[in-house]
């Protein structure tokens, strides 16, 4: 196996957790990986050879995820994450004490950005500079979406109910 | 101000968290989260998050790798349909020269045919060939109202495009234009300028099929790059050598693939 080979597959592992928690479905999540991965062996030039590979991959995958996302918007189809993931687990009556609730299901509550940005520093390891990258954003911007989601996935897991609920009742 | 004596803020306990804090902070830190026990459990509540959210997606990362994602069966599956795309264009190619080159191509020594030049490329020539040199109206709307300019341009192409930002490389948007292309589409041109008054355009276009890498092309003394993405067309033109447009065309293939 050739170098760009070994050095590409190593991330697959990362790319195919990542992709699962965006779309949370098995084979969705693979197509994701697949698209993210022919695009990078097309554009393997084009990689930055002193930035990391992992974070330059990730971008990749986050940038095909929201294009499809886009695009099924445009076409006019009533889309939102929700439909493209399995149905959470049913909402059994909140419990009091910091309830076990399928942490998965409260990160689908998340708007994408907060929940990347989860994903990215706290399963993937980036930093929160590379995580700025990924994201296209600024670092600071990228620090107030990780308390927010941060914030609202703990009160999910705490009430089984998201903040923005809470408000409108 | 040194980092010890400025106050604890988010970020540091997002930082302690997810062990990325700097040594000389762990202290102020820990003696925060002992004086405030509302950012304690705060902290703790994102700590026990992190954990379980690893747990729970950890066997997904320890799956074997299915065969397809392997880098040598993508690469494969894109020969395959490189391979038919060439076969296409050989195919149609041969029916133009029938003659001649028949010969040649029986030695063994087939020219490398330039796969599907699409027509987007020569009416992107031909549109900067028109408008670089005009001198009153190079462009209609100008940079000045670039928000509108991109917003009116993606809304005629139905699809979201952006205005490279290439001022590192000397360009400064003048602004644009929409234009017709073939049938029901439209093409938008983008014009640079230098300082020196080089001036450089790219050429959008929609409904092009496929995806492709970036070729070359040179007429005359115009220098060209173009590549099919994501159903839009692109094309970089200017009278300047393919060693200056190539770190050029590398930055807008970047900035475009950024979605935001």
């Amino acid at each position: 196996m050739d170098e760009t080979a070994i050095l590409l597959e190593q991330h697959i592992p990362a790319l195919r957790r990542y992709a699962y928690a965006l779309v949370r479905q098995h084979d969705a999540a693979d197509d994701l990986v697949q698209d993210c991965l022919e695009r990078a062996v097309r554009r393997w030039h084009l990689r930055h050879r002193d930035g990391d590979l992992k974070a330059w991959l990730l971008t990749i995958l986050r940038n095909q995820f929201i294009n499809i996302y886009r695009q099924k918007r445009r076409r006019g189809m009533h889309f939102a994450l929700e439909d493209i993931v399995e149905p959470a687990a049913s909402d059994s009556a909140p419990d009091s004490s910091t309830a076990i609730r399928d942490i998965l299901a409260g990160l689908d509550t998340l708007p994408e950005d907060q929940k990347s940005v989860i994903l990215l520093v706290g399963v993937e390891d980036l930093s929160y500079d590379e995580a700025a990258r990924v994201l296209g954003l600024p670092v600071g911007t990228v620090m107030s979406r990780l308390s927010r989601g941060r914030e609202k996935l703990r009160e999910y897991l705490e009430t089984g109910r998201t903040a923005v609920l809470r408000r409108v009742k | 101000m040194t980092t010890r004596e400025s106050p604890i803020g988010e970020d540091d306990l997002h930082a302690y968290v997810d062990g990325r804090i700097l040594p000389d902070r762990v202290e102020a830190v820990e003696a925060y989260l002992k004086a405030n026990p509302e950012a304690a459990s705060q902290g703790a509540a994102w700590r026990t998050q992190r954990e379980t959210l690893r747990d729970q997606l950890a066997a997904k990362a320890s799956e074997p790798i299915p065969a397809r994602l392997r880098i040598s069966n993508i690469r494969a599956s894109r020969r395959h349909r490189q391979f038919q795309q060439f076969r296409l264009v050989a195919a149609s190619a041969l029916l133009l020269v029938a003659g001649g080159t028949i010969g040649w191509i029986a030695r063994g020594d087939v020219p490398t045919l330039n796969p599907a030049q699409p027509v987007m490329v020569s009416d992107a020539i031909s549109a900067y060939r028109t408008f670089v040199v005009d001198a009153t109206h190079p462009v209609e709307v100008k940079a000045s109202e670039q928000d509108h300019l991109v917003q009116w341009l993606s809304n005629r192409l139905g699809k979201p495009i952006k205005a490279p930002d290439l001022t590192r490389f000397g360009f400064r948007l003048m602004g644009g234009r929409l234009l017709p292309a073939s049938a029901d589409d439209v093409a938008a041109q983008l014009m640079y300028d230098d300082d020196r008054g080089t001036r450089l355009t790219l050429y959008l276009r929609n409904g092009e099929k496929g995806e492709t890498d970036y070729r070359f092309l040179r007429e005359g003394n115009v220098s060209a790059f173009y590549w099919i993405d994501d159903g839009l067309g692109f094309a970089l033109s200017a009278a300047a050598s393919r060693e200056r447009l190539l770190p050029i065309v590398e930055a807008v293939y970047r900035q475009i693939e950024q979605p935001k």
